[in-house]
């Protein structure tokens, strides 16, 4: 609530700033003859900068790290009145300090000696509140004055605003940086963790997923094995179905929709086609689960087929037509691109429609038409629903699409639902799945960004 | 070289002219673009379409190999004929008339494949030559005729649009004259290029006239002066008058074409 005046009272003065500054800019602009550096809304943005950036980095920065410090410092009061207690009991009793704070529920009697530390925490987080705003607002004061005193016609307003703007793009992409590399790096700890209990080789080789490992020691339970093959083939095989439903069809209709059909007829189908893409994967599971698995079954049946209830079949058929509209939808804004003058020299040289598509159309549209293909295929890996649903958690290692597998994104899942040690090797297992299938589309990306590259036609 | 014109001239008398269009009517949609055409282009002569922008040069000679037809609100009526066969009501196939009829388009559109494949484009598609050898020397000959063989000969399997401008123009006339056409249809050619590579299409058109009709669509009239025998001007989608290239531009008989004439020369 209070961060939230504070918040608009910045608000208040970067828009104050904005208008000082601009107005001072008019002002010195005046009626002499004295051009300024810049136009005037780059003074106004100086100023409404230098107000608003400090002050909002401060908060920013207040925000992230006082409940931190307001921890430490009970915590350390704590430990130096009761050198008997454990670390883990200080972890406790701080954390109902807070949550008494806060007005939650707590675990213990609420003593003299609780509340005592309660009121000191929240009093505490008050003065450093208070203490927060009163900076943030006088740098913001401070900057709106030593900008508007700074304007004069020679302030070079224009680049000292495109500089800072540069550096605020620099640090948001920065940020998409960062946490990139550290979901990787604590993938890899993790991963590092899980092989210090399971051999790699057996991981990387093993023929058999069974990832039961016995809760307590006293328990009588597997030791749990977790070969990653049959998991990964289980994936290969539901993408592959899922491909070879999606690629055709998709990039037909693509073809369809961009060198056949009529203008109202792709302005209609083309939104249509798009809304496929927008439907839950959830509905497509229970699609793929109570309508097309038991088809599979039934007409499995009629021609003498063992076909299980959960099959790989299934799944991967319900997935392709997920993948549709992707296929579609990009090969077809690549293929439009298609300068007109490529199609004119075709026909001028007496191609028909079809020849011109198949020598000249697709041939240019190839990079882009296999990148959509692979944005489909990694979504297929990626897809964990449809999979839980319709293809089943058996681990079979097996290349019959009748037979129910499982994929890599459903294992993930099932270690880490439900109550689990963090550190047993079953929940490391899922870090370690999650890393090999970034290796593996990582390496698939490499790979088709080259022979995309390889295989570029460049037209302009 | 007095001669040979004179030769070539009465033989184009003569001879019944390669195209004949009659009462030509155009139209985009309810716009009429052209207006009761009626031309003959002579065999193995370079007629040149001159007039002011948008007076529908381009649109008569997307007519000529029915590139009209891609166009949807385009709409002909008329007769045009290519030797004595109806080009619109005949049956015959758009396919074969524009392996009959090659075009020549204004900004140079070569196809993004090697030099080799673009020429090799239309020998393939309508199986003109059997064999890869055959097929070579297609390629070459090809290059040859159109000048460019020198300067591409060894990098065919190089990209057709890394070629400078001048050379994509003349790779896209090496690739229209692969199928061996009887008539080329060019639309300002020349207008994306500079000077030089304009000499040396120039020169090339004056070439290809022996093997070839040409019929060539130009805002340059210093370009229809050096190239056309014939020169037809048409204005506000009528064919205002059409002649001997010299007696069009020094004494036009239209009142029209004078002024634009004079206009253009200052
Ligand atoms: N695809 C089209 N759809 C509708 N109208 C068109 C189309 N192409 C041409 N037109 C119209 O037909 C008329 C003749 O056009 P055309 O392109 O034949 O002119 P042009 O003589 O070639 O002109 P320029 O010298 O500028 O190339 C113009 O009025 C033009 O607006
Ligand atoms: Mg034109």
């Amino acid at each position: 609530m209070e961060q939230l005046a504070l918040f608009f009272a910045l608000i208040f003065l970067i828009i104050l700033g904005y208008i000082l500054g601009k107005g001072r800019a008019v002002a010195l602009s005046g009626h002499a003859y004295h051009p300024l550096h810049s136009r005037l809304p780059y003074y106004g943005l100086y100023t409404a900068i230098w107000c608003g950036l400090p002050s909002l980095l401060l908060m920013a920065g207040w925000m992230a790290f006082e409940p931190a410090i307001a921890e430490a410092i009970v915590s350390s009061k704590l430990s130096a009145s009761n050198q008997n207690l454990t670390s883990d009991q200080i972890t406790l009793y701080v954390n109902d300090v807070i949550n008494l704070a806060s007005g939650g529920i707590i675990s213990r009697e609420v003593n003299n000696d609780l509340q005592a530390a309660t009121d000191s925490y929240i009093f505490f987080r008050q003065i450093s509140y208070f203490a927060m705003a009163v900076v943030a607002i006088s740098l913001s004061l401070g900057g709106l004055f030593s900008s508007l005193k700074s304007i004069s016609p020679d302030l070079r307003a224009r680049n000292k605003v495109e500089k800072i703007i540069s550096v605020v793009m620099m640090a948001c992409s920065t940020i998409a940086i960062l946490t990139t590399v550290g979901i990787v790096f604590s993938l890899i700890f993790e991963t590092l963790r899980f092989f210090n209990k399971v051999p790699l080789t057996e991981f990387l080789f093993g023929l058999h997923w069974s990832p039961q490992t016995a809760l307590r020691t006293d328990q009588v339970g597997g030791s749990g094995s977790f070969g990653a093959v049959p998991l990964f083939a289980g994936t290969m095989l539901i993408t592959f179905i899922s491909m070879v439903v999606a690629v055709p069809v998709g990039l037909m209709s693509a073809i369809y929709m961009s060198e056949y059909a009529g203008k109202k007829f792709r302005a209609f189908a083309k939104p249509l086609l798009e809304i496929l893409a927008g439907i839950p994967t959830v509905v497509y599971g229970f699609f793929a689960a109570l309508t097309v698995a038991p088809f599979f079954r039934n007409s499995g049946e009629f021609f003498g087929l063992d076909v299980s209830s959960e099959s790989a079949l299934a799944a991967g058929m319900v997935m392709g037509i997920m993948i549709i509209p992707f296929i579609s939808s990009l090969s077809d804004d690549v293929m439009n691109s298609v300068p007109q003058s490529l199609r004119d020299a075709s026909y001028a040289m007496g191609a028909t429609k079809s020849e011109t598509i198949t020598k000249v159309i697709l041939p240019a549209a190839l990079p882009g038409i296999v990148g959509a293909v692979l944005l489909a295929m990694s979504r297929a890996i990626g897809e964990t629903m449809i999979v839980v649903m319709a293809a089943g958690l058996a681990a079979n290692l097996t290349a019959n699409p009748l037979e129910a597998v499982t994929t890599v994104t459903v294992q993930i899942v099932t270690l880490l639902v439900g109550d689990q040690e963090f550190d047993s090797a079953k929940t490391l297992a899922a870090f370690a799945l999650g890393l090999l299938l970034f290796i593996v589309t990582l390496a698939m990306n490499i790979v088709a960004l080259k022979v995309v590259r390889k295989y570029r036609e460049k037209y302009d | 070289m007095d001669m040979q014109n004179f030769k070539t001239r009465e033989k184009a008398a003569m001879a019944e002219p390669k195209i004949i269009a009659r009462d030509v009517n155009v139209y985009y949609g309810q716009s009429q673009a052209l207006k009761s055409i009626e031309l003959d282009i002579a065999a193995n002569e370079v007629t040149a379409l001159i007039g002011p922008s948008g007076c529908g040069k381009s649109t008569f000679l997307r007519c000529i190999n029915r590139m009209n037809d891609v166009i949807e609100s385009c709409r002909v009526e008329g007769r045009i004929t290519l030797e004595g066969i109806d080009i619109y009501n005949s049956g015959l196939d758009p396919v074969l008339l524009r392996a009959r009829v090659g075009m020549v388009f204004q900004k140079p559109n070569p196809f993004p494949k090697s030099i080799y494949d673009n020429i090799a484009y239309g020998p393939r598609l309508h199986g003109i030559a059997s064999g890869k050898d055959e097929l070579e020397a297609t390629v070459e000959s090809s290059l040859r005729r159109a000048g460019l063989w020198e300067e591409v000969k060894d990098r065919l399997d190089s990209p057709g649009t890394g070629l400078s401008g001048g050379q994509q123009q003349r790779l896209c006339i090496a690739r229209a004259i692969a199928v061996n056409p009887e008539v080329i249809l060019m639309d300002e050619p020349c207008s994306a290029l500079d000077p030089i590579a304009t000499a040396k299409i120039e020169e090339l058109i004056d070439e290809l006239r022996e093997n070839f009709t040409i019929v060539i669509v130009t805002h340059s009239m210093q370009q229809a002066a050096r190239v056309s025998q014939k020169t037809a001007f048409f204005h506000l989608g009528e064919l205002v008058e059409v002649g001997e290239t010299d007696k069009l531009f020094t004494s036009p008989e239209d009142q029209r074409t004078q002024g634009y004439i004079t206009g253009r020369f200052g």
